[in-house]
């Protein structure tokens, strides 16, 4: 019972890792079907659609970067891996914003993406613009790491 | 920094000079020709498109037999050569060349034909394994396959659809039928498996009507065509020989093609000479022409207007209008910047060029593009790759794609602005210092010190920090905006739309860091005293007031007005999520920081021996390089995105037209005028 903390703040660690990867996995997925389609039609393109194809996998970035910081902070990594039962439990809320925002961030800039992509098929000189829609859901994902890196922080400084 | 600024040019010049003063214009490059219509009965415009049509397709064959040429014997080319632009040529070499254009159209045309040889001998050859294919099962068979009968009997020479025996066979096709006496048949089976057995049957001639309706019975099936008059084995033997004829053929054809491979320059000149060609004639198209002048309108940078006027006058009797273009005229942009904010005009461009009444926000942009770049990648060893490798490209292609050219710039001083933030986060290759020495040289002490603070350590430093530099960024823009206003002549729009909203949001920001609630989260040291919240208070609400009057100021009626200004007023929150949005710089900072550690990490895993430091190696190569892609990509497009909502909607609409002068559009060659 007394490594109860640490079993929950793994959990957090996995969660973050796996959710986000998991949006990922989708987004890019989907993004990359339409990518292929464009391709077969048009090989030029294959640079500009892979940058698009490629913009909903930083949620698994981010996810796994909290994963990792959540594993140094709990000593999983090397050191000391004492963790209380509160901590633990805080460690794992701390990871929910990004499990969760990833998932459903990533999957729908993968939408985002397929549209993109089609807009690049049409007109390949709007690249720019094209890149710029599914940048801005990746905004919520963003904000999903901040609050999840600053709370897993700030826990590892409350010294419970 | 600025837009060039154009001229409206008028060209009235005499028919027989024509054709020279468009090639002259074309090769000039300078002028972006406008289509229009002087709705005059002296001058109409001319129908040329049937022989642009042509000039198309000639460069269509052109193109197509350089494809050829690629497929057969392809072409050098070094990893650089994808950033090359295309070559110049001189024009005394041009007019050289391009006399023989007819031969190398022709040439092309006789490459196209020997392709075509060649698929035809390809499709023979299908057809004839095809055909092997048949006879195989028949291999064994001695007689030729179109043998019907001889004097007194009929031969039935053919295949079953299932596993055939023999006897079986034999019995059910000679069976007796209504008491006579039993048929006599000879049934060889000549092969035969699962799907498909082939037999050779031998009967009496007056037997044929009853055993054809037998074999249809069993579902008997002539092979379908056998032209040819001797055994199968034989003639699978004539058909390799056929089938090695044609692949001499196709080897023929292929090493004429391949020996085309000199006239590849020609040909891609004689492609180029019809693609200006073509675009001559679209812009033939447009010009009003009277009987025997011709009318040319069109745009062209100011500082070119005057030496371009003097040229065109020298050769030929024209007249030329050059003047400034009036107020609604729909004038195209071009941009010109210094070295440093060059390459930001593509991410404007990208954007939207500037409208009429706005400036060229380039130099500007680019301070803080470059700022926030380096910020997102913040890795000293990242920086200095980023920027080796594309001063590498930049020195070594002379003749570098313009485009190609800005982009690389961009990147080179995104590089250079990286390693600056790397060095002050203490942050080269992620902690590959520290965890070198720490695993190969057991020396933990020894890490790269940051200049100024680790942002892995100290997060809400940071994150203060990436919210004061929006707030900057953020009231720049509403200073351009300002400045946009003031330079229109729109004092109002500059006091309700810059000013009350400098003392609204302003103000409000400086009374928050008032509050010792707010300064603690952010960890700050700061302390104003209450004469400063007082103010602040003060400035805040007259700003909120002002925008609530003003806000709305182009409706007439009162209350509509003020209602509209509340709106207005309610986009102080657009405000405050803007500013929350930099905190991408903080969060995109520690994921290059975190990624790259965990590859160290990894990579260190196996500990000081010779194996853990080959490990090592290769994870530290194969991590770094792909945080290199994965966060030169997220830093671009989220400094990008940085620019064109936060900052751009400030102050900048766009909508400019590009500049796209009567040029060369060509894809290999560009004639220049003899030095």
């Amino acid at each position: 019972m007394e490594n109860m903390g640490l079993l929950f703040a793994l959990c957090g660690a996995a969660l973050s890792a796996a959710m986000a990867g998991i949006g990922s996995a989708i987004g890019v997925g989907i993004a990359g079907r339409a990518a292929s389609g464009v391709v077969t039609e048009d090989p030029n393109q294959f640079s500009k659609v892979l940058v698009l194809q490629l913009l909903p996998g930083t949620q698994g970035i981010y996810g796994l970067l909290i994963a990792f910081i959540t594993l140094t902070q709990i000593g999983i990594m090397g050191g000391d891996s004492n963790v209380s039962l509160q901590e633990g439990l805080l460690y794992l809320v701390s990871c929910l914003p990004m499990a969760f925002g990833g998932l459903f961030s990533a999957v729908a800039q993968g939408k985002c993406s397929v549209s993109a992509i089609g807009l690049v098929a049409k007109k390949p000189d709007q690249f720019g613009k094209a890149m710029i829609f599914p940048a801005m859901v990746e905004t919520y994902a963003i904000l999903s790491l901040l609050i999840s890196i600053l709370s897993i922080f700030g826990v590892s400084g409350l010294g419970l | 920094m600025s837009k060039v600024p154009m001229k409206q040019i008028f060209i009235c010049g005499l028919k027989k000079d024509r054709k020279q003063i468009l090639e002259l214009l074309q090769m000039e490059g300078i002028v972006e020709i406008r289509d229009f219509d002087p709705e005059d009965e002296y001058f109409k415009t001319m129908d040329v498109m049937s022989q642009k049509a042509q000039f198309d397709k000639n460069s269509n064959v052109a193109e197509q037999a350089l494809s050829v040429l690629e497929k057969y014997a392809p072409e050098e080319k070094t990893l650089l050569s994808s950033f090359e632009d295309v070559k110049d040529m001189a024009r005394s070499e041009y007019d050289r060349y391009i006399v023989h254009v007819d031969t190398y159209i022709d040439m092309a045309a006789s490459i196209l034909r020997l392709e075509k040889q060649i698929q035809d001998a390809e499709d023979r050859i299908t057809s004839i394994e095809n055909r092997q294919a048949e006879l195989g099962p028949w291999i064994s068979f001695d007689l030729p396959m179109d043998f019907r009968c001889t004097e007194l009997t009929e031969a039935f020479i053919g295949t079953v659809p299932f596993a055939a025996d023999q006897e079986d066979l034999g019995s059910k096709l000679s069976e007796s039928s209504e008491g006579d006496a039993e048929l006599p048949v000879a049934v060889s089976v000549i092969s035969s498996s699962k799907e498909m057995s082939c037999i050779f049957l031998v009967c009496l001639k007056k037997d044929v009507e009853t055993i054809k309706e037998r074999l249809k019975d069993i579902n008997f099936s002539m092979p379908k065509s056998s032209t040819q008059s001797c055994i199968p084995s034989e003639e699978i033997k004539q058909l390799d020989k056929q089938k090695q004829k044609l692949r001499a053929e196709i080897q023929s054809c292929k090493e004429k093609i391949a020996a085309y491979s000199s006239a590849r320059e020609d040909l891609k000149l004689c492609s180029d000479y019809f693609t200006m060609r073509a675009e001559k004639y679209t812009v033939l198209d447009g010009l009003p022409q009277s009987e025997s002048t011709f009318f040319i309108n069109g745009y062209v940078p100011a500082h070119c207007a005057d030496v371009l006027c003097q040229r065109i006058t020298g050769l030929y009797d024209v007249y030329i209008d050059i003047e400034e273009p009036g107020e609604d005229e729909d004038v195209p942009v071009l941009l010109t910047n210094g070295t440093l904010s060059e390459p930001i005009e593509t991410v404007v461009e990208s954007y939207s060029l500037p409208g009429r009444n706005e400036i060229d926000p380039s130099k500007i942009t680019s301070i803080f593009y470059y700022i926030f770049f380096g910020m997102m990648l913040s890795d000293a060893g990242y920086g200095i790759l980023l920027s080796l490798s594309t001063a590498y490209v930049l020195l070594k292609v002379k003749n570098i794609k313009p485009g190609m050219k800005k982009m690389m710039k961009l990147f080179f001083y995104g590089g250079i602005s990286t390693i600056f933030w790397g060095l002050a986060f203490g942050s080269f290759f992620g902690n590959a210092v520290n965890v070198i020495a720490t695993t190969f040289f057991n020396r933990p002490d020894i890490k790269l010190r940051p200049l100024w603070f680790e942002p892995m350590s100290e997060p809400m430093r940071f994150l203060v920090f990436a919210f004061g530099c929006g707030i900057v960024h953020l009231f720049t823009g509403l200073g351009i905006k300002f400045y946009q206003c003031v330079k229109q002549g729109d004092l109002m729009g500059a006091f309700c739309d810059s000013v009350l909203w400098f003392m609204f949001a302003g103000g409000g920001i400086v009374y928050l860091l008032t509050m010792p609630m707010v300064t603690n989260m952010l960890g700050l040291k700061l302390s104003l005293g209450s004469t400063v919240a007082t103010v602040a208070a003060v400035v805040t609400i007259a700003g909120c007031i002002g925008v609530v009057l003003t806000g709305g100021r182009e409706s007439r009626n009162w209350f509509k007005r003020i209602l509209k200004g509340a709106y207005a007023a309610y986009g102080i929150t657009g405000y405050l999520s803007d500013i929350l949005s930099y905190s991408r710089l903080l969060a995109l900072g520690l994921a290059t920081g975190v990624i790259a550690q965990v590859f160290n990490q990894m990579g260190s895993m196996l500990g000081a021996t010779w194996y853990g430091a080959l490990i090592f190696i290769a994870i530290f190569l194969i991590g770094h390089i792909l945080n290199i892609g994965i966060n030169v990509l997220g830093a671009y497009v989220h400094t990008n995105r940085l620019q064109f909502v936060e900052f751009f909607g400030k102050f900048y609409d766009g909508g400019g037209k590009r500049f796209e002068p009567f040029t060369e559009k060509t894809k290999y060659f560009k004639v220049k005028e003899d030095k």
